[in-house]
């Protein structure tokens, strides 16, 4: 292979990995459309691959264990929505505590978890066309990616085209006039952030039924807030959010990619390089002057 | 923000003096009682609720309460235990309730703390064979350099490219650990570290000594000292009033021609600098050498602590004592009720959470205040802001 095998563990790469990232982001898009800001999606996702991977092998069924693990991300999400609306209380603070709440709940009730193995979603075969095997390993597509990529297309459509879109991108927008208008904030960013932490949930099960496709302490590693950062780069836009994740996965993907052509010194740092990515891109895209193109107003209040 | 305190409200008349002095007086009290029983109600909950976690979990909860009671102030010995785990807190701490002044929301303890680390043993090979007094100074130099850049960088990205400091921060720990395990287990290497990679130690003669009297090492006093010279900074002089007046309303501080760009970085530089002292104190007082044992989350329990003090830097020390004293009881708690050790970061997500929402709580015990003055309605405009 050469040479030609890094660009391919690339995309291999981005295609395993970039999931996670997708459909955090797909929630967090929709939690922050509604002009609240959810850092507690680490924990929903970490949550999510926990009790997605403890159903699967209850129950002997993986998609089972997707959706309970999207169920107990609307949990989490409502908890977010609930504390948010009582006075005084901070989004960003209130995120941070549910995110370290996740992570402590995960590990304490994942313990059983660490050495059964549960049936795992499977792949399909996309790349079975071709006789060389990394190119045939670097085509394996889960269904659960397929799905996410049909729903940012779908919340695109969602936001631009349905009633209750515009009801989100109202209250994200200005939560006095949705109240003119009648309409309840709160109760709008209750089913948003509910709905948010359902994404979040179902990203996480991924991480554990697909891939790496086991639950261990060490599974997430930040992607949840790496997805929110990624929502801001993104601007607020579902498909956007896609393309994305595709980025991010790819740069995620760099450390294994480069261990797989047999360059292993310096691994710690090229396994920043998704931190390190996004961090340049929020630096690129800021400005002190002006808000962004494309926030919800209600983000800016709100700091 | 506390805009309808007392404190604010313009001098009384001269008749009205004593009488108005003494109401002021019993405003303050009441605002103190509440700025303590708040918060102690809020840890009952969570205690509460983390008893019905645990209970479903198929523990006895009054014996878990017992063993990390014991764990955590049942002997001198756990008690010295819980003062060395508050020692690194007292520091982390500071790292977020400084920026926190200026409403900043700032997470990036841990990342502060373990290049802070690294710093001071490179310090301290550096100075190899100087006096002991000198290399414990330069490390602590270095530690504060270094943290302190780390953290002035988010400082200054928020405000000079309105970059968000809270995911900047925590994509900044990682970058951190990054950082920290790359030359760990590469060029800093000792070989002689086989199973745990380590930088090579900084000698037995630069250890940090410890206080006398008690097996806990001077970090704790340096943490407690720096609590103290936050709280004059930030509650004494006309920095720290700059600060408050930035935290309030960043437009009225511009306009009054604070150098809010400086005051931002110079604080987040301090804070950056306290993290950073954490991570030497660490090296030089426990570990010896610098390795994966760092990373065990001090920078994010001190977030924690900031947070249940209400970022007041006095209340730091305190609460650094009970969030260590629930650190130490972990291993008592694994032993004794064979409880997974994700335990305690169960009951402190609780603890953060519970104690967050109860600022919801804040100025509307109407038992607590002797006078209406909390509770007068607030301007439109105030209570539109009132998120910030």
């Amino acid at each position: 292979m050469g040479l030609w095998g890094l660009p391919l563990a690339l995309v291999g790469g981005a295609l395993r990995v970039s999931a996670p990232y997708l459909f955090v982001s797909l929630g967090e898009c929709l939690t922050e459309k509604s002009g609240r800001i959810n850092l507690g999606q680490e924990g929903t996702l970490i949550m999510g691959a926990m009790s997605g991977y403890g159903i699967s092998y209850l129950s002997g069924s993986a998609w089972l264990g997707v959706l309970a693990a999207g169920c107990v991300g609307v949990m989490l999400g409502a908890l977010h929505a609930w504390l948010c609306s009582l006075q005084r209380v901070n989004d960003v603070a209130v995120g941070i505590a549910l995110m370290l709440l996740g992570i402590g709940s995960a590990f304490f009730l994942g313990k059983p978890l660490i050495q059964p193995s549960a049936p795992r979603l499977s792949a399909l075969e996309l790349g079975s066309w071709s006789q060389i095997a990394p190119v045939r390993a670097a085509l394996e597509i889960n269904v659960l990616l397929l799905m996410g990529i049909a729903a940012a297309f779908a919340m695109r459509f969602f936001f631009q085209r349905t009633r209750w879109g515009l009801l989100v991108r109202i209250v994200g927008e200005d939560a006095d006039a949705a109240r003119a208008m009648g309409y309840d904030a709160n109760r709008v960013r209750f089913f948003a952030t509910a709905a948010g932490g359902f994404f979040a949930g179902v990203g996480g099960s991924f991480l554990s039924l697909y891939y790496p496709g086991s639950w261990s302490e060490g599974l997430s590693s930040g992607q949840g807030l790496m997805a929110v950062a990624l929502v801001i780069f993104a601007r607020w836009d579902p498909v956007r959010c896609l393309w994305a994740s595709l980025l991010f996965g790819g740069a995620g993907a760099i450390g294994p990619a480069l261990q797989s052509i047999g360059i292993i010194g310096g691994y710690n740092l090229y396994a920043t390089a998704p931190y390190v990515l996004t961090l340049v891109i929020m630096v690129a895209t800021s400005s002190a002057r002006r808000t962004l193109v494309g926030q919800p107003a209600e983000l800016t209040v709100a700091r | 923000m506390t805009v309808a305190s007392p404190q604010s409200s313009p001098p009384p008349a001269v008749g009205a003096h004593t009488r108005a002095a003494a109401g002021e007086w019993g405003a303050r009290l009441a605002v103190a009682v509440e700025a303590i029983f708040v918060p102690l109600a809020g840890i009952a909950v969570s205690f509460a609720l983390f008893g019905v976690f645990v209970a479903l979990a198929g523990a006895n909860v009054l014996d878990v309460y017992y063993q990390m009671y014991r764990g955590a102030f049942g002997s001198w010995f756990s008690f010295q235990n819980t003062l060395l785990r508050a020692a690194p807190l007292t520091l982390t701490a500071l790292c977020t309730a400084l920026p926190a002044q200026l409403g900043l929301v700032i997470i990036g303890g841990e990342g502060a703390l373990v290049l802070g680390a690294l710093a001071s043993v490179v310090a301290a090979h550096a100075l190899d064979g100087f006096n002991p007094w000198v290399v414990l100074v330069a490390m602590g130099g270095a530690a504060c350099l270094v943290g302190g850049a780390w953290i002035g960088l988010q400082g200054g990205l928020r405000t000079l490219r309105g970059v968000n400091e809270t995911i900047s921060s925590l994509l900044l720990n990682y970058i951190a650990i990054g950082i920290f395990k790359h030359l760990v287990e590469g060029p800093m290497r000792d070989p002689a570290s086989l199973n745990k990679p380590s930088t090579r130690p900084i000698g037995e003669a630069n250890a940090l000594g410890s206080i006398p009297g008690m097996d806990v090492h001077w970090g704790l006093a340096y943490g407690v000292a720096a609590c103290f010279a936050a709280y004059v900074l930030m509650r004494r002089t006309t920095f720290g009033f700059a600060a408050k007046i930035i935290g309030g309303n960043v437009r009225a501080a511009l306009l009054s021609g604070l150098d809010v760009h400086r005051i931002v970085i110079v604080t987040c530089t301090v804070a950056g600098a306290a993290a950073g002292l954490a991570g030497m104190a660490e090296v030089a007082a426990v570990h010896g050498t610098a390795n994966a044992s760092l990373i065990v989350g001090y920078g994010y329990a001190g977030v924690l602590v900031a947070f249940l003090a209400r970022q007041h830097p006095l209340g730091i020390v305190p609460v650094s004592i009970l969030l260590g004293g629930i650190g130490a009881s972990g291993g008592l708690l694994q032993r004794t009720e064979h409880l997974p050790d994700a335990t305690v970061n169960v009951l402190e997500g609780i603890l953060f959470t519970v104690i967050l929402a109860s600022e919801t709580l804040r100025g509307r015990l109407h038992f607590l205040s002797p006078r209406p003055v909390q509770n007068a309605p607030l301007p439109a405009a105030v209570e539109t802001s009132r998120a910030a």
